[in-house]
């Protein structure tokens, strides 16, 4: 299934920087900054400096933590100094700077009962864009969403980008408790709560599908760059699912 | 092997080793022990390895039935320890027989204690580590804090022949204030001077919203140049967030991993064991360093903790 091209936000060049700003996160940590938004571009290079970082097995590289539009490296001040660490990052970015960026993401179908008690916010978005609930759920699940990151919570996939005919902002006030496998909306983005956490995303479904296993190699199902499609399904055949996964 | 049978579970006791590292991408916390160093030494009390399980205990500490011979050492926050009633000092391995019972009391200075077993607690290992992390519900005892009931297996390794101390001199003193040195940024570039110079002069009061997850503070507000928002991205321990409403937060080990509230400054590695000790009402002041001098404490901390067992003192 290929992206098709209206689904790829044109870049925003004012908000890309020309080159990576790189930035002491404490006295253990450095951020690789590529923009400061939310963009398809920016992530792309985050998840590629990521992967290029990885495999060149820096030593004194702890662990790294891709995101939106920056790139988190954790380090032993013991056995790399900040300045070489960046030296060595630099020299990494700027291969990669006129290469294509192409991605290996892999491809997910996640069912998802919507609306009902699965999903208590769907007749507000609905509402919000003058929209029937159907209409929402036909829009959501009509396109394909790029993981750009996994974080708030183990597992917690961030997904881009929602339409505006379905965008809506965060409830005012979180709700202390949203169940497990909860699919929201916020903003421009959707994502699925793995584990029961507090929330402010409107809530429109729900799947049955496991996000985060602690035996699984790695532990979280979806990894930025991935590709995800939602389908419905009925409540007898999240209940069915539910059962065998047992969350 | 049975170990403890738990009487009292205490106010918040969890399983904890030094943390689980490498996953941040997958978004799982590093968790972990809050104070690092006083857990470090419970375990070289007992000739344990550094990163052997310990018990974390809040505020107010648990009452174990030992079910087994046993030795254990109580660091921390200062705390009371009672062996079958009798007081038993902190700092030092202390010998636990079969059916007696270990009682600890409420943490007098600091906010956590730190209970290490002879050959460390046997929780299985998740995702490379024992930690307990609560809001994904695995690790240390089934994910959660102990409770009445539990019961705590250890390991069957021969006991220690010499018993040992930590020289005075290097026990940690806590008491309610706190200062922390910090490196500016990621994010201060967002902060007017006049902001930054308010975080950096100002004395914080840490709430009673503060946990594992992290410190909600309580004063002078930090002024935002403009936008007090931005793209969410990675956070660490001791990592310091400011919300829209100009009052810091300050990040803990089992915190979320991604935010988007901006960070004005980072509190250095060598200065979150401190920080673990602060507790609700305590206050903190957050003071300037230059990365390179961070880097000088960073190393020193380091060494400190690599000669520690050959500091401790042989107890007769």
């Amino acid at each position: 299934m290929k992206l098709e091209s209206k689904d790829i936000e044109e870049a925003a060049l004012d908000q890309i920087y020309p080159s990576a700003r790189y930035l002491p996160f404490g006295d253990a940590a450095l951020v690789v900054e590529f923009g400061n938004v939310i963009d398809l571009a920016i992530n792309r290079k985050v998840v590629a400096l990521n992967e290029t970082v990885l495999r060149a097995n820096i030593q004194g590289i702890e662990e790294t933590v891709p995101t939106y539009r920056s790139l988190l490296i954790r380090y032993d001040p013991a056995k790399i100094t900040y300045n070489h660490l960046v030296a060595k990052i630099r020299e990494i970015e700027k291969s990669l700077m006129d290469r294509p960026l192409e991605e290996k993401g892999r491809k997910f179908i996640i069912p998802v009962v919507y609306g009902g008690v699965y999903g208590p916010d769907l007749k507000d978005v609905a509402e919000y864009h003058g929209l029937t609930e159907d209409q929402v759920i036909e829009v959501h699940y009509g396109r394909f969403y790029r993981v750009y990151m996994i974080g708030f919570v183990a597992g917690f996939p961030y997904l881009g980008e929602v339409s505006e005919e379905i965008a809506t902002p965060r409830l005012e006030t979180p709700r202390l408790k949203v169940p497990a496998g909860s699919v929201g909306i916020a903003d421009k983005q959707t994502g699925i709560y793995p584990c029961e956490a507090p929330g402010g995303w409107r809530i429109i479904g729900r799947t049955p599908l496991k996000l985060f296993d602690p035996n699984w190699q790695p532990p979280a199902l979806l990894r930025p760059g991935d590709i995800v499609k939602f389908t419905p399904i009925s409540e007898e055949e999240f209940k069915e699912f539910f059962e065998a996964n047992a969350h | 092997m049975v170990l403890f049978h738990v009487l009292k579970a205490g106010f918040f006791t969890t399983v904890q080793d030094l943390g689980r590292y490498g996953y941040l991408k997958y978004g799982v916390p590093i968790s972990g022990a809050m104070d690092t160093f006083s857990m470090i030494v419970a375990n070289l009390l007992v000739a344990n390895n550094p990163n052997d399980a310990c018990l974390e205990i809040t505020l107010i500490g648990p009452e174990l039935r030992a079910l087994a011979d046993t030795q254990i050492a109580v660091t921390g926050g200062e705390i009371s320890v009672k062996i079958n009633g009798r007081e038993m000092p902190m700092w030092q391995t202390l010998t636990v027989h079969k059916g007696e019972t270990v009682s600890l009391g409420k943490v007098e200075k600091g906010c956590r204690s730190y209970l290490s077993v002879r050959g460390g607690i046997n929780t299985p290992i998740v995702l490379g580590s024992r930690s307990t992390y609560t809001r994904g519900k695995f690790g240390g005892i089934e994910g959660r804090p102990l409770k009445a009931g539990d019961i705590i297996h250890g390991f069957d390794v021969s006991s220690l022949e010499t018993c040992l101390k930590m020289p005075e001199n290097m026990i940690p003193q806590f008491s309610n204030e706190f200062t922390v040195h910090v490196v500016l940024g990621p994010q201060s570039y967002m902060f007017t001077d006049k902001g930054i110079e308010t975080f950096l002069s100002s004395e914080y009061k840490v709430t009673l919203e503060s946990d594992r997850m992290g410190y909600r503070l309580d004063g002078p507000v930090v002024e935002y140049k403009d936008k007090a928002e931005m793209v969410s991205d990675a956070l660490l321990p001791g990592a310091v967030q400011v919300p829209r409403d100009g009052r810091p937060i300050v990040i803990m080990r089992d915190a979320q991993t991604t935010g988007g509230y901006p960070k004005i400054a980072v509190v250095v590695s060598s200065d979150l064991d401190l920080l673990g000790q602060a507790k609700p009402n305590s206050t903190i002041r957050f003071s300037r360093i230059t990365l390179e001098e961070a880097h000088e404490r960073f190393l020193e901390y380091r060494k400190k903790l690599s000669s520690l067992a050959q500091k401790l003192i042989a107890v007769s």
